[in-house]
């Protein structure tokens, strides 16, 4: 069976369709990566205010987040929705997992930040009047941001390409707008260089802002 | 003043302060020497509430400390407190590290906190350093940074605990004559010091804490130089 003529070459407006498919990787990333910081610095804090007892059970709940793969995490979770009786799209699903999945691995990087801070430190600013929260304000935040600045880089670039996965639920991100593309040019090489081009642009900013505030802290 | 009685601490089974009894009276100096694990730090943390005690009271300027309804933060404005790891604020230049508490806690304006700053700065010796990052100053700098700091919240009584042992014995000096001038200006000071020298030319009295209780206190003639007690002979033969 000769199927060659459904085949058509790579065409400028795909470019277009591209950038579109881009922006909705852009949009699901932002989303998780500016509500899961949140969330992930909150529950971190609790987990260091709270230690074994907060272990015992947001750690519990955060570690499933973080050790079970994420597509299956989205597939039980857009799976999930209609047996009670909601009907979700998939960008809804996916966001939602994707923000809950950063947030714990924001978690275990915002715990290590306020670990960082040492207790002598901590009591320094309280023997000056300062209270609990100006001491976490002014003191333990940005000294421990400082510290895993980087770290919390990694996880934001990770999110971004794992946000990727949505595609499995069929929402037509970066990754499944190549695969539709190729499918149709059979043009692998050239589509995938391009969909690289594109997810490197988006990282370049994350990089690129976190190194120049690396530079900025060196406290001199 | 500072009114200390019967106070008792322990953490878990070990009991760190075993009834301990000091008043500190305003313009005095009270140096506190003793073995390593006797109780000093315990001791200094419970008069500004980093420490709860068990039992006892300790009350400063008729504030009772350790009640359920003192404002401790507030407390604390009046009480400055130095420690063996001066713990500068990393992130911030020596003259931002002295303004940050009386802006955000006393509520000064950024320009009068920052006046206060450089006052506090030039007292201690660094006003040449008010743009440098703690991390380019050395040890005795960045603790008279230190006592700056706790300084420009104009505190009525300052603690120090072991502030000169994490230098080099080379910038030991600078720090004992940052202590030496406060003393000469009437600040009340309760100082653990390994320092014996500075402990008998500086202080009004001597504690002698030994494993929780003070086991002899008096101006430093009798302790250092006179004592009766068995404990405080055999302790300063050593630290000497
Ligand atoms: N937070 C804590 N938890 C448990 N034990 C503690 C704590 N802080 C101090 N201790 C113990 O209490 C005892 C007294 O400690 P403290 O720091 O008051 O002694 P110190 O006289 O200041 O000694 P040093 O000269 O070594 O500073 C020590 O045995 C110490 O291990
Ligand atoms: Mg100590």
């Amino acid at each position: 069976m000769d199927s060659v003529s459904v085949f058509t070459d790579f065409q400028f407006s795909d470019l277009g369709f591209l950038a579109e498919a881009a922006g909705r990787t852009l949009l699901i990333s932002v989303l998780a990566i500016s509500i899961g910081t949140v969330l992930g610095c909150v529950f971190g804090w609790v987990l260091s205010a709270t230690r074994l007892a907060g272990d015992a059970t947001l750690g519990v709940i955060l570690d499933i987040f973080r050790s079970v793969p994420l597509i299956i995490q989205l597939i039980l979770f857009y799976n999930f929705f209609p047996i009670i009786g909601f009907n979700v799209s998939p960008f809804v699903a996916g966001t939602i997992v994707l923000i809950f999945y950063t947030s714990a691995l924001v978690a275990a990087v915002a715990r290590g930040g306020i670990d960082a801070v040492s207790i002598n430190l901590r009591r320094a600013s309280r023997s000056l009047g300062m209270t609990y929260w100006q001491d976490l304000r002014y003191v333990v935040w940005p000294v421990g941001l400082r510290a895993v600045l980087p770290s919390w880089a990694g996880v934001a670039l990770g999110v971004l390409k794992d946000s990727a996965l949505v595609s499995v639920l069929g929402y037509v991100e970066l990754l499944r707008a190549s695969q539709i593309l190729i499918t149709r040019t059979q043009e692998p090489f050239l589509i995938l260089t391009v969909v690289g081009a594109f997810y490197f642009a988006l990282s370049f900013p994350i990089s690129r802002i976190t190194a120049r505030l690396e530079r900025r802290w060196q406290y001199d | 003043m500072i009114e200390i009685e019967g106070v008792r601490k322990s953490f878990g089974k070990l009991e760190v302060l075993k009834g301990i009894d000091l008043a500190v009276d305003k313009g005095e100096v009270i140096s506190i020497i003793g073995a390593s694990g006797s109780g000093k730090s315990t001791m200094l943390y419970c008069i500004n509430a980093l420490e709860p005690i068990d039992s006892g009271r300790i009350v400063v300027d008729g504030v009772d400390v350790h009640a359920g309804d003192t404002d401790v933060n507030k407390l604390r404005r009046n009480i400055g407190m130095v420690f063996q790891q001066w713990n500068s604020f990393p992130h911030l230049t020596t003259l931002e590290n002295v303004a940050l508490a009386p802006r955000i806690v006393l509520g000064k304006s950024r320009q009068e906190s920052t006046e206060i700053a450089r006052k506090q700065l030039d007292h201690v010796g660094l006003a040449d350093k008010f743009d440098v990052y703690p991390s380019r100053m050395s040890g005795g700098q960045q603790q008279r940074l230190a006592i700056a700091r706790a300084l420009a919240m104009e505190p009525s009584y300052m603690l120090f605990d072991e502030v000169t042992s994490a230098l080099d014995p080379e910038l030991v000096g600078e720090v004992l004559d940052t202590l030496r001038l406060l003393s000469e200006e009437g600040m009340t000071m309760l100082v653990v010091t390994h320092e014996i020298g500075f402990a008998r030319d500086v202080s009004d009295r001597v504690a002698y804490f030994h494993e929780g209780v003070i086991e002899e206190l008096g101006p430093p003639a009798q302790v250092i130089e006179n004592s009766t007690s068995e404990q405080t002979r055999r302790f300063l033969a050593n630290v000497r």
